[in-house]
C-alpha cells in the first residue's frame, strides 16, 4: 500500500523530546487567565439599587437580594458563571472577573452592603407598578 | 433551502400505515418527541428524506394506547422508551422495552405532570 | 456450537468518558449481540424549561453537555428566534458560525485524542490535545468561558469579537494548520492505525440511512447529509460541502472526521473574512408562542431542537435530540461480529456523548 507508512509519528515525537512543556506547573506556577474570562461575579455595592434583576434572572438562583437591608448575597459555589445577571444589570454595576472562587469544605455565601434606591412614591403617579419595580424602568429607557 | 419541517396531523387508525409508507418511500427516522396536552399526549414522529422534514403528528388520550414503530424502523426503541418512561406514554408491543429501566430515576414519569 | 456467554461492559471502562453500560451477548470471544443501557447521568433538563424563564434557559441549554455547548444554546436559540419570527443580525450569525466552526474543531480534536488513547497511541493523544488547548484558549479569550461560552442569547449573541480578536483567530488557525498537518497524516498513513482500524465495524450505507445514523458516522457511510446545506446562520454564505468517505470503517469514520477539521479551519478563515459590521442583537419583545423543529449540524451529528410555547415566559416544552441518540441502534449494529477487544474502538467511533443523550 503506497498509502501507509512507517514511523510517520517519529519526527513529531523526537521534535517534543527537546521542546518545553506544553502544560504549566500549575500550582507551582500561578494559572494564567485572559482577559474578559468569565470566572466570578463581582459587585460595586455603592452603585447597586437593589431592583433585584439579578436575582430573578439567575438560572441557578445563587442571587438573593435584600431590599430591605440592601444587601446583595451571592452563593459562590451555586454560581455557575453564566453572566446572565451582569448582562440584566441595569446599572452595569455587577461584571465578571477572571479567577475562579477557590475550593472549600462547605458551601457559604458572600454579603455586600448596596445603597437601594430610595422609594419615589410620587414619580409616576399613575402607574402604581413602576413605583415596585424600578428595573423595569431603568431597563425600559435603555 | 427551507429548514421548516411539515407537520401532518395523522389519526390513530391511518398512523401505521402513514409509517408504513414513509418506511417504503425510504425516510429516515429522526426523532420521537412527546409533549404533554390536556388529557393526553402530542406525539410527534419526524422523518427526513435529503433535506426534506417531515413530522407525523399523533394526539393520544393519557391512557390509550400507542402502537410502537420498532416493528417498522427498529432503531425508534431508544426514543419510543424514553417517551414512554419519561410521559407515561402507553407504547405497546415494543421491541427491545425496557420496562421503566432505560433512566436510572426513582419517580415514575417525572414529566407527565406540569410543574 | 459455541457457548454463549454475557459480558457486562461499562458503565466506568477506561476508554468511556461518560457512563454507558452494554451488556454483550458473546459467543468465543465474538460478540453476537449488545443490549445498550443508559440512565446514569439523566438531570431532567427538558423538563426544567417549565420553571425558568425562556431567555434564562439558554444557559440551561448549553449546559447539557460540555462539548457541544455552544450548538446547544444556538440551536435553542435559533428554535426560539424561529417560534418568535426575530431576524438575527447577520453579525450574529457570523459570529455564531465562527464560534460554532471553532467548537467542531474542538470537539473533533478532543476524539481524536481519545481514538489514540484508546488505541494505545498515548504521544499522538497528547498531541491532539495539546492542539486542541489553543482552541480553548481562544475561547477564553473571545467569550470568558473555555467550555461553556454562554455567548448565544435569544436576538443574537452577547458578545462581539473586535477586529484585533478576529485577527488573532485567524493567525492561530494558520498555525494550527500547519501542526495538524502531522497528526492527520500519522492518523491517515501510520501503518499501525491503519492495520487498526481499517475494515473494522463496517456500516453500509443502507444500514445506516435506516437505523438512523447521522452526522460523520453517515457520512463515514457514503451519505452526503450535512445539516449545514440547510444555510442556518451565516452557512448559507459559506462554500460548505459534505465531507464523504465511502467505506464505512473506523478508519473512514475517522478519515470524515479529520477532513472535517480542515473543512472547518477553511470556513472559519472564509467566515472571518466576510463578516460584516453592525449590531450583534436585536431586543426580543413579548413570548414566544407556537412550535419550532430546528435542525442543526453538531460536531457529532445532526441535533434536533424543538420549541412549543405557550405564549407565557415559560416554555412549554423543549425536546432536544442529540446525535448520540440516533447513532446508538447503529452503534449496537456494529458490534455485531466483531472481536470483544475492539468493542471499546468501536463504541468510541459514534463518539457517544451520554450526558446529551441523557440530559
Amino acid at each position: 500500500m503506497e498509502n501507509t507508512k512507517l514511523l510517520t509519528f517519529a519526527r513529531t515525537a523526537f521534535k517534543n523530546l527537546f521542546k518545553k512543556p506544553a502544560t504549566v506547573g500549575y500550582p507551582y506556577e500561578p494559572a494564567k487567565f485572559p482577559e474578559g474570562m468569565r470566572g466570578h461575579v463581582e459587585i460595586a455595592g455603592d452603585q447597586c439599587i437593589c431592583c433585584g434583576m439579578c436575582m430573578r434572572s439567575c438560572p441557578p438562583g445563587a442571587i438573593s437580594v435584600d431590599r430591605a437591608a440592601g444587601t446583595w448575597t451571592i452563593r459562590r459555589f451555586d454560581c455557575v458563571q453564566c453572566g446572565n445577571c451582569v448582562h440584566v444589570c441595569p446599572k452595569k454595576c455587577l461584571t465578571m472577573a477572571p479567577g475562579y472562587t477557590a475550593p472549600d469544605v462547605k458551601k457559604s455565601s458572600e454579603t455586600f452592603k448596596a445603597s437601594p434606591l430610595p422609594s419615589k412614591p410620587a414619580a409616576r403617579p399613575d402607574d402604581g407598578k413602576e413605583a415596585v419595580r424600578p428595573a423595569a424602568q431603568v431597563a425600559g429607557g435603555k | 433551502m427551507d429548514y421548516k419541517s411539515e407537520i401532518r396531523p395523522v389519526t390513530m387508525d391511518q398512523f401505521l400505515s402513514q409509517v408504513i409508507a414513509m418506511k417504503m418511500e425510504q425516510w429516515r427516522l429522526v426523532q420521537i418527541c412527546a409533549v404533554r396536552i390536556k388529557d393526553g399526549y402530542e406525539m410527534s414522529y419526524s422523518f427526513c428524506r435529503n433535506y426534506t422534514m417531515v413530522t407525523l403528528r399523533l394526539i393520544v388520550g393519557t391512557d390509550e394506547k400507542v402502537p410502537s414503530i420498532t416493528q417498522i424502523y427498529s432503531c425508534a426503541y431508544l426514543q419510543e422508551n424514553e417517551a414512554a418512561e419519561l410521559f407515561g406514554v402507553q407504547i405497546e408491543s415494543l421491541n427491545q422495552d425496557y420496562h421503566h429501566k432505560l433512566y436510572r430515576i426513582d419517580a415514575e414519569a417525572p414529566f407527565k405532570e406540569k410543574g | 456450537m459455541a457457548k454463549r456467554s454475557i459480558v457486562p461492559f461499562g458503565p466506568q471502562h477506561p476508554v468511556l468518558p461518560e457512563p454507558v453500560h452494554l451488556d454483550l451477548v458473546l459467543e468465543d470471544e465474538t460478540v453476537v449481540g449488545a443490549i445498550p443501557s443508559i440512565g446514569y447521568v439523566h438531570r431532567g433538563l427538558e423538563k426544567l424549561v417549565e420553571k425558568k424563564d425562556f431567555k434564562q434557559y439558554v444557559y440551561i441549554a448549553e449546559r447539557v453537555c460540555g462539548i457541544c455547548s455552544c450548538g446547544h444554546g444556538m440551536g435553542y436559540c435559533e428554535a426560539v428566534e424561529q417560534v418568535m419570527g426575530l431576524e438575527v443580525p447577520r453579525r450574529a450569525q457570523y459570529l455564531r458560525t465562527i464560534w460554532m466552526e471553532m467548537s467542531r474543531v474542538h470537539s473533533h480534536l478532543l476524539w481524536l485524542g481519545l481514538l489514540a488513547d484508546a488505541m494505545g497511541f498515548e504521544s499522538l493523544f497528547m498531541e491532539s490535545w495539546r492542539l486542541r488547548e489553543r482552541i480553548l484558549d481562544m475561547f477564553d479569550a473571545t467569550t470568558g468561558g473555555r467550555i461553556i461560552f454562554s455567548v448565544n442569547c435569544v436576538g443574537g449573541v452577547l458578545k462581539d469579537m473586535d477586529h484585533a480578536l478576529l485577527k488573532g483567530i485567524s493567525d492561530t488557525i494558520d498555525v494550527m494548520e500547519k501542526e495538524f498537518t502531522p497528526i492527520m497524516e500519522t492518523f491517515l498513513k501510520d501503518y499501525s492505525v491503519q492495520s487498526r482500524l481499517k475494515g473494522l465495524g463496517v456500516l453500509s450505507r443502507e444500514q445506516a440511512l435506516m437505523l438512523g445514523a447521522v452526522g460523520p458516522m453517515l457520512r463515514a457511510s457514503g451519505e452526503g447529509y450535512d445539516v449545514r446545506k440547510l444555510g442556518y446562520e451565516a452557512y448559507n454564505d459559506l462554500d460548505v460541502q459534505p465531507v464523504v468517505a465511502f467505506d464505512g470503517d473506523a478508519y473512514a469514520r475517522c478519515e470524515v472526521r479529520l477532513r472535517e477539521v480542515r473543512q472547518s479551519f477553511r470556513l472559519i478563515r472564509e467566515a472571518i473574512s466576510k463578516i460584516p459590521e453592525g449590531p450583534i442583537s436585536v431586543p426580543v419583545k413579548g413570548n414566544p408562542s407556537g412550535e419550532f423543529f430546528m435542525r442543526i449540524e453538531q460536531p457529532r451529528g445532526e441535533a434536533i431542537y424543538y420549541v412549543k410555547g405557550n405564549g407565557t415566559k415559560n416554555l412549554e416544552r423543549f425536546r432536544l435530540r442529540t446525535p448520540t441518540t440516533s447513532n446508538i441502534p447503529p452503534m449496537v449494529e456494529l458490534l455485531k461480529g466483531c472481536q470483544l477487544g475492539d468493542v471499546p474502538l468501536l463504541i468510541l467511533t459514534i463518539d457517544p456523548c451520554i450526558s446529551c443523550t441523557e440530559r
